[in-house]
């Protein structure tokens, strides 16, 4: 009955949320009185694989099948699924990454067990089994009780600490015979996105709104990020008007995120954009309106022109990085 | 080709989110209902489609009650051919994607469209469901796709990037922003929408896999501290000291 993992296999190494659901995962075996397993799949080295038991993976079981490099959903949860019925998995934890929101579904319709995706928190197991996941887009939370026997738990990234106390795990390599015919759809090419940090994986985000008044100023926005190592990130009117792409929207109908540090630049903060972010753990807002909605959720507020406060701010940070 | 849009009724995005005293509802007093963002573009994709490739129809459908039938009259508005509704109170993403696949999985759909998640229980798993239900491909957050010869090209958000891929028809794709923009319904559109079917059906698996306990409201905010545009640094140091976020 034990607690399976999977950890996602980013070309041979591990991201920091896998860390994240091992120690997760590793915490909901404790309170059941089992082990974790943890999965992997794609080619990658024992050693590294062996790194999760680091974060309390009992063991780690690998399936090198090449093909498994390349990630498609139906493939991937057919092999997620065959370890975790293996292993007799009563809990199965995946990030709630774009892999893991492709593949937590079709898993759970795989092994007929409740998925509870985007949790937030430790789940509460005392005769029936809760886990806390924000719905309304942020704007509110919701105890959701898994009522099947076996129960798969998705957690948003950023929300539980990583836990560095175990040592190497036992690495088993299995072939799951996963072959062509189980991939229903092809992958052509993958752009990744280099020198620029994912706002979804984000420990800082830097994100300014159409107080910046237009496309051309953003350069002291990326200049913040660059001095600290963060994401951009934009306001929906932002994106709409493509002054940024997209994929740099949060709030609502855009992307949520919880940060450690959300830096709000010439953004009012109406609702839906607040709902994406609020789950930050400290926000700085700067806004030429004291009046701003922003500064109603904002741990640390300015109360000025970004075009004035900007430069200073970022001379300022970066004098503290070079001394830090 | 023949596609099915899944649409989901929730609160307008503006909507300040409540709930009863003893956290077990949602307080839905005053709230409007959309169609749901996501869903709109899944509409409107599938309504382009069918224009690029010269015809077909395009059938909009919802798991939920009476009072949702305004947006599915807007999405016969916008260029469905026709709606269904299940008629049942929709109890988790589960439940209500095995009524979707019990509706679909003898009608020949070339392609199922369906937002990349709702605005309100945000699950994100009809998609992958369905696909697992009718044993499909399932492609998630797609933003851009094109069919031809039973086969379509996508493009994907992955974390980090952009994938582009190919599925045979039919598979389920759920949607993301920069897919197109949703198209609002015109006067003819809405006169129209009036005398399309709207066919209301009875549930047929009733099988939900979790339920909600309770709700909570987040937790309010200690309050903000105020600096002046001049006291930079002191905003760094209170960042690295204070709240050792830096």
């Amino acid at each position: 009955m034990a607690v399976v993992v999977f950890a996602e296999n980013n070309a041979g190494s591990f991201k920091k949320a896998s860390f994240e659901i091992v120690s997760y995962a590793a915490a909901i075996a404790r309170m059941m009185g089992t082990s974790v397993t943890a999965v992997v799949l794609g080619s990658m080295e024992d050693a590294v694989a062996s790194e999760l038991g680091t974060y309390g993976a009992a063991k780690v079981v690998k399936a090198a099948d090449a093909s498994l490099d390349t990630f498609e959903s139906h493939a991937h949860a057919k092999a997620l699924a065959e370890v975790a019925k293996s292993e007799g998995a009563k809990v199965v934890v995946l990030a709630n990454t774009y892999a893991g929101k492709a593949l937590a579904p079709r898993l759970s319709v795989k092994l007929s067990a409740a998925l509870a995706s985007g949790a937030v928190a430790l789940p509460e197991i005392n005769g029936s089994f809760t886990v806390l996941r924000s719905v309304f887009s942020n704007k509110g939370f919701a105890n959701i009780q898994l009522d099947t026997d076996v129960k798969i738990v998705s957690l948003t990234p950023n929300s539980y600490k990583v836990v560095a106390e175990g040592s190497a795990a036992p690495v088993e390599n299995r072939s799951l015979g996963i072959s062509a015919v189980d991939f229903k759809s092809t992958s052509v090419e993958v752009k990744t996105v280099t020198g620029k940090i994912p706002l979804t994986e984000a420990e800082l985000v830097v994100s300014a709104g159409r107080g910046m008044k237009g496309p051309e100023n953003w350069h002291m926005i990326e200049e913040m990020a660059t001095i600290l190592g963060a994401a951009t990130a934009c306001s929906k009117p932002v994106s709409d008007m493509h002054w940024r792409t997209h994929d740099e929207h949060v709030g609502q109908t855009g992307i949520t995120i919880k940060p450690n540090l959300y830096i709000a630049i010439g953004i009012s903060g109406a609702i839906q954009h607040l709902a994406g972010v609020s789950g930050s753990k400290v926000i700085v807002a700067i806004n030429t309106d004291k009046e701003a909605p922003f500064f109603k959720i904002a741990d640390y507020g300015i109360v000025g022109d970004a075009f004035e406060v900007l430069p200073k701010l970022n001379e300022a940070l970066s004098k503290f990085k070079a001394a830090n | 080709m023949k596609i099915l849009v899944c649409i989901s009724n929730v609160p307008d995005t503006t909507t300040k989110i409540s709930f009863s005293s003893d956290n077990k509802e949602f307080n839905k007093a005053g709230v409007q209902y959309i169609i749901n963002p996501y869903d709109e573009l899944a509409l409107t994709k599938a309504l382009e489609l069918n224009e690029a490739a010269g015809g077909g129809t395009v059938t909009a459908i919802h798991v939920g009650q009476v009072d949702a039938e305004p947006n599915l009259r807007k999405a016969l508005a916008v260029g469905a051919d026709d709606a269904v509704r299940i008629d049942t109170a929709p109890v988790d993403g589960f439940f209500v994607a095995s009524e979707i696949a019990h509706f679909a999985k003898d009608k020949g759909f070339d392609l199922i469209l369906c937002g990349r998640e709702s605005i309100d229980y945000n699950g994100g798993m009809v998609a992958g469901m369905l696909g697992e239900l009718l044993d499909w491909p399932s492609v998630n957050v797609i933003t851009s796709i094109t069919t031809s010869g039973g086969e379509a090209h996508l493009e994907r958000d992955i974390d980090g990037g952009r994938e582009v891929l190919k599925a045979k028809l039919p598979f389920v794709g759920s949607c993301q922003k920069e897919l197109t923009e949703p198209r609002i319904p015109n006067m003819r559109g809405i006169m129209m929408a009036r005398s399309k079917p709207l066919l209301v059906l009875p549930a047929a698996t009733n099988t939900a896999h979790t339920q909600v306990a309770t709700y909570a409201a987040p937790a309010p905010k200690a309050g903000c501290k105020f600096l002046e545009p001049s006291q930079v640094e002191e905003l760094v140091q209170l960042l690295h000291t204070e709240a050792k976020v830096i």
